[in-house]
């Protein structure tokens, strides 16, 4: 590749607000594949997925676990590396990244793990976690200095009083603190775009939504570009509202597009089976809908895929003919990205 | 006491298969140290009726469940009250007091429970096949044939939409998590028990395989007619597999009723703030509340209201009076609303439902 | 290099005393271990250590003025016993020192680095392994006759740290994978901080109660080398008494067993008492046995 800015790609963005090029993004991945040996053959995880984040906005990635999700994530963070397409920061291709640079977008795409309980160093207190990398790229002086940078950070991450966290252990937490020391942690380098992995799944109903509101902040007041898995639709529809979805399956995006739309109005089969089968607190509600019936309950194994549209074998709109002989391509319609034969034709 | 039920009513031959009086659950934490992890918890279940314990984690509705069928660790015991339960030939036992044998002949036969996280819950070395085998001749000794285990089996593994064929010879990790999970359920209900526990069933499975075991646990229970218990913290399921819902928070039963009861008229702060820090999915955007803190060590409650010191409704009398369990209105068989909340009644005129 | 295993890992401390005094056995071990320790280290500002040879009294009995009897040169056996521990002891734990160092900077390196190093170092720990100790000390003694036991310290550690580097190097891989070092390197930590401040300080209690087996391996060793008489005699030292006791037949004379008797049972007392200290250690610090 000599060409190593962005390629413009079809994106949601143009089909309602044309003018924002590729340009506006901060972090874009275009056509990016990721394969995985195993003993029973190659997987092929993520299989040609363009995404865009965009500073102080939410792209939602959701799917069903397998689906590429958090492959696609760790591309996206540079913790792995695309068999083929690119990853691109700031227009620059990352894989053609000197050292300075790369180290430079190391931290400012930074990663959070799902797991609260893993993702902290046992040993070391939080004010040793957070102010670790502030320490490491000299951003502090002295240890007072990291001290109340750790403090000014716990305090925007709504950890309160900060003094009185700041020489707890990990094991002293709980889980949603714990997690919001692994945000504080990502702040202290600046960010960028955070990238989220089923941050809030661990935690309880009570604890999640305040950590979503702790991360819209820090979205609208810092401006930081979120790059949001979930496999929980609710939780997408509350932190995306005003960004994007997509949503994969068998590592591909079937929908994307404005995530009021396509909550509240899915087009893929796929997407609205999601919709469908989510348990809604609402005894009334669960009781009298009327349910999707999908063709097939089982994923099929990433190793032997279906011939034509990967969901075909369980979409209840399939039809004979293209369904099964051709991949759907991922086009615009009705004014999002959609792969499906039997939708665009309609 | 703060009993739901009249516990003057002895239970008949009509009466709740399960009745719960007053039970305690505490762990050994040390060589003289135990914490009350389930404090003084009463309830009645009646004959196919479902009931979801709801709650944050650490509010002690796994210990509970583990509890009522003595599926305790080793550090855990259940220190106090009564749990009686009707067994299929009508006898009243309390399962406190049940001898290891018959203990053993009382889970599976007439108790069974569905552990989260169904991976554990198999010898990874063992073909499915054999977990049935094992099952039916531990608990029936014998009686059956290995054909005519095999052929029920078969059987059970169609009624959750398994291909017998494929499972019986498969070992458990050659199959997904939900297979594993709806393979763990026709386990649980091989020989038919009047009740089945169920802990976090569908947690970590995905939404598509949730909702199919889902509707299958609701199918199979209008079918066979047992009674749930089932443990979680995803109140979308409460709402959609229960028909009558327990509330839990520090090791105390606060608030129990019908599903609609406790989603549209929860009288207890604690219930509608769990239940409005939910995000729906369908409809415009609602901005969920939220509830800061976490519940209190069972090892240090407050002295009031457990809930005091995060409730946004509570007021001086809170922390020093703990509530009693009061029935606001009173239905028959267990399925009355009642709530532990010293400000319940004006809470409810002053209309913090959500509808 | 003890730094690593001490200083930064708070908590540490806590741990093992907690690890120590939770069992009895352990306790009664610390207290062993204590006990020779003050006795080869306190003992001799508190006796008069002069122990002048005298003919007169050859294999002594036990009296009141030498309460172990006296030996072959009629010097006494206690002040001997209580100046020799100080040797053997000083060399187990340099020994153990250099053992745990060496294999905690090479596993260290060898697990998280990876590729080449890795396959280099395993390479070393390999040809390491196959070189026979007793036969290389041989070599070594009849080419420096006047071996410090700071050179023996050495060597020892030279030679048994392939072990504990193997092990240690296992346990940075698994590490490694885990999701706070992942988070670590996207903070762009740089691989030494990573490998020493966040991976290492985990294996703090494991490198800890290795360093203890190790002790133990090295006052065997070096006691078993005195009594070949592989190392020069030069102070006094319970593993030269040993030898001396067999060199002049003390086993056929009763009056010769305290001589010959005496460094053996404080030498098994140390060792005893790390041992039992070292499995309630062991438990409280390895996570595996830990976890509840």
């Amino acid at each position: 590749m000599i060409d190593r800015t962005v390629p413009a790609s079809p994106r949601p963005g143009h089909a309602h607000a044309p003018g924002t090029g590729a340009g506006d993004a901060v972090l874009s991945l275009r056509g990016v594949h990721q394969v995985f040996s195993t003993p029973r053959g190659d997987v092929p995880a993520v299989a040609g997925v363009d995404l865009d984040v965009r500073p102080g906005k939410v792209l939602c990635l959701v799917g069903e676990s397998g689906c590429g999700k958090t492959t696609s994530a760790r591309m996206a963070a540079g913790l792995a590396d695309p068999v083929h397409g690119s990853v691109f920061f700031r227009g620059r291709d990352v894989a053609a990244m000197d050292r300075r640079e790369k180290g430079r977008f190391r931290r400012s795409v930074q990663y959070i793990h799902q797991d609260p309980y893993a993702s902290l160093n046992p040993v070391r207190t939080v004010y040793s976690t957070v102010s670790a990398g502030l320490r490491r790229h000299g951003l502090v002086k002295d240890r007072r200095e990291a001290r109340r940078a750790a403090a000014e950070l716990l305090e925007r991450v709504d950890l309160t009083p900060a003094e009185e966290h700041l020489d707890k252990y990990p094991h002293q937490m709980s889980g949603g603190q714990r997690q919001r020391v692994a945000v504080a942690r990502a702040l202290a380098m600046n960010p960028e775009v955070i990238i989220a992995d089923e941050s809030t799944s661990m935690l309880d109903v009570s604890i999640r939504v305040s950590l979503l509101n702790t991360l819209g902040r820090l979205r609208d007041e810092l401006g930081v570009g979120f790059l949001f898995i979930t496999h929980d639709l609710a939780v997408a529809k509350y932190f995306a509202w005003e960004g994007e979805i997509a949503v994969m399956y068998l590592g591909r995006v079937v929908e994307h597009g404005p995530t009021s739309r396509v909550i509240n109005d899915p087009r893929h089969p796929y997407t609205e089976a999601l919709i469908d089968a989510v348990c809604e607190p609402d005894p009334d509600l669960a009781r009298n809908r009327e349910r999707i019936r999908l063709r097939g309950a089982d994923i099929p194994d990433l190793t032997d895929l279906p011939p034509g549209c990967d969901f075909h074998p369980r979409c209840p709109l399939y039809e004979q003919g293209d369904c099964d002989t051709v991949r759907p391509p991922l086009v615009p319609g009705h004014d999002r990205l959609l792969a499906c034969h039997v939708v665009n034709r309609g | 006491m703060s009993h739901v039920t009249d516990p003057t009513a002895a239970p008949t031959a009509e009466g709740p298969l399960l009745s719960v009086r007053g039970v305690d659950v505490g762990y050994r934490t040390g060589r003289r140290k135990q914490v009350t992890a389930v404090r003084d918890v009463s309830f009645d279940l009646y004959p196919g009726q479902s009931m979801a314990l709801v709650g944050e984690s650490g509010c002690g509705k796994t210990t509970l469940g583990l509890g009522l069928l003595r599926l305790l660790p080793r550090t855990g015991v259940v220190s106090a009250g009564e749990v009686l339960f009707r067994r299929k030939d009508g006898r009243l036992v309390d399962v406190r007091t049940l001898a290891r044998e018959d203990l053993r002949r009382f889970r599976w036969n007439e108790a069974a429970m569905v552990f989260q996280g169904a991976m554990n819950a198999f010898n990874p070395v063992l073909r499915v096949r054999d977990h049935f085998l094992d099952t039916f001749r531990a608990h029936e000794g014998g009686r059956r044939s290995r054909a005519r285990i095999l052929e029920r089996s078969a059987e059970l593994l169609r009624m959750v939409r398994l291909d017998p064929a494929r499972v019986l010879d498969g070992f458990p990790h050659e199959l997904s998590g939900g297979m594993r999970q709806r393979t763990l359920i026709a386990l649980a209900l091989a020989l038919e028990p009047q009740l089945l526990i169920l802990d976090e069933p569908t947690t970590a499975l995905d939404i598509l395989t949730q909702r199919s075991i889902v509707e299958r646990l609701a199918e199979l229970r209008e079918e066979l007619r047992f009674a749930m218990v089932f443990i979680t913290h995803d109140l979308g399921l409460a709402a959609e597999l229960a028909d009558r819902v327990g509330t839990m928070y520090a090791g105390r039963m606060i608030e129990t009723g019908t599903t609609r009861d406790i989603f549209h008229r929860a009288r207890h702060p604690y219930t509608s703030a769990l239940i409005n820090s939910v995000p729906p999915v369908t409809g415009d955007l609602r901005v969920p509340e939220s509830l800061p803190g976490g519940p209190p060590s069972v090892g240090a409650l407050p002295p009031g209201c457990s809930f005091a010191p995060r409730c946004a409704r509570a007021v001086d009398r809170c922390e020093s009076t703990r509530p009693t369990l009061d029935v606001l209105r009173s239905r028959p068989e267990g399925m009355s609303h009642a709530a532990a909340c010293l400000r319940s009644h004006e809470l409810f005129s002053e209309g913090v439902t959500r509808d | 290099m003890a730094v690593v295993n001490t200083t930064s890992a708070p908590g540490v401390w806590g741990a093992v005393w907690q690890g120590v005094t939770r069992s009895t056995s352990g306790f009664l071990g610390l207290c062993l271990v204590l006990g020779v320790l003050a006795f080869s280290f306190v003992g001799p500002l508190l006796i008069d250590t002069r122990n002048p040879t005298d003919v007169t009294a050859i294999w002594g009995p036990i009296t009141s003025e030498h309460w172990l009897g006296t030996n072959h040169e009629g010097k006494d056996t206690f002040v001997q016993l209580v100046l020799g521990g100080r040797e053997p002891i000083w060399v187990g734990v340099v020994a153990a020192l250099i053992t745990v160092a060496t294999a905690v900077v090479l596993g260290g390196v060898a697990g998280y680095v990876r590729g080449r190093v890795d396959h280099l170092l395993l390479q070393l720990t390999d040809i390491t392994m196959t070189i026979p100790f007793i036969v290389l000390m041989l070599v070594i003694a009849s080419f420096y006759r006047t071996a410090s036991p700071l050179v023996v310290s050495f060597i020892i550690g030279l030679v048994t740290w392939p072990y504990l580097m193997r092990s240690i190097r296992a346990q940075v891989l698994t590490l490694k994978e885990r999701e706070f070092v992942e988070a670590a390197r996207l903070q762009d930590l740089g691989t030494a901080r990573i490998l020493f401040v966040e991976v290492l300080p985990n294996m703090a209690g494991y490198i800890f109660v290795n360093f203890i087996i190790a002790v133990t391996n090295a006052i065997y060793a070096v006691v078993g080398m005195y009594l070949l008489g592989l190392l020069p005699s030069t102070a006094d030292n319970w593993g030269l008494m040993i030898q001396q006791a067999w060199n002049n037949n003390a086993f056929l004379l009763p009056q010769a067993a305290p001589f010959l008797i005496a460094p053996m049972v404080m030498i098994m007392l140390f060792q005893i008492g790390l041992v039992t200290m070292t499995r309630s250690l062991e438990q409280a610090l390895n996570p595996r046995l830990r976890d509840r």
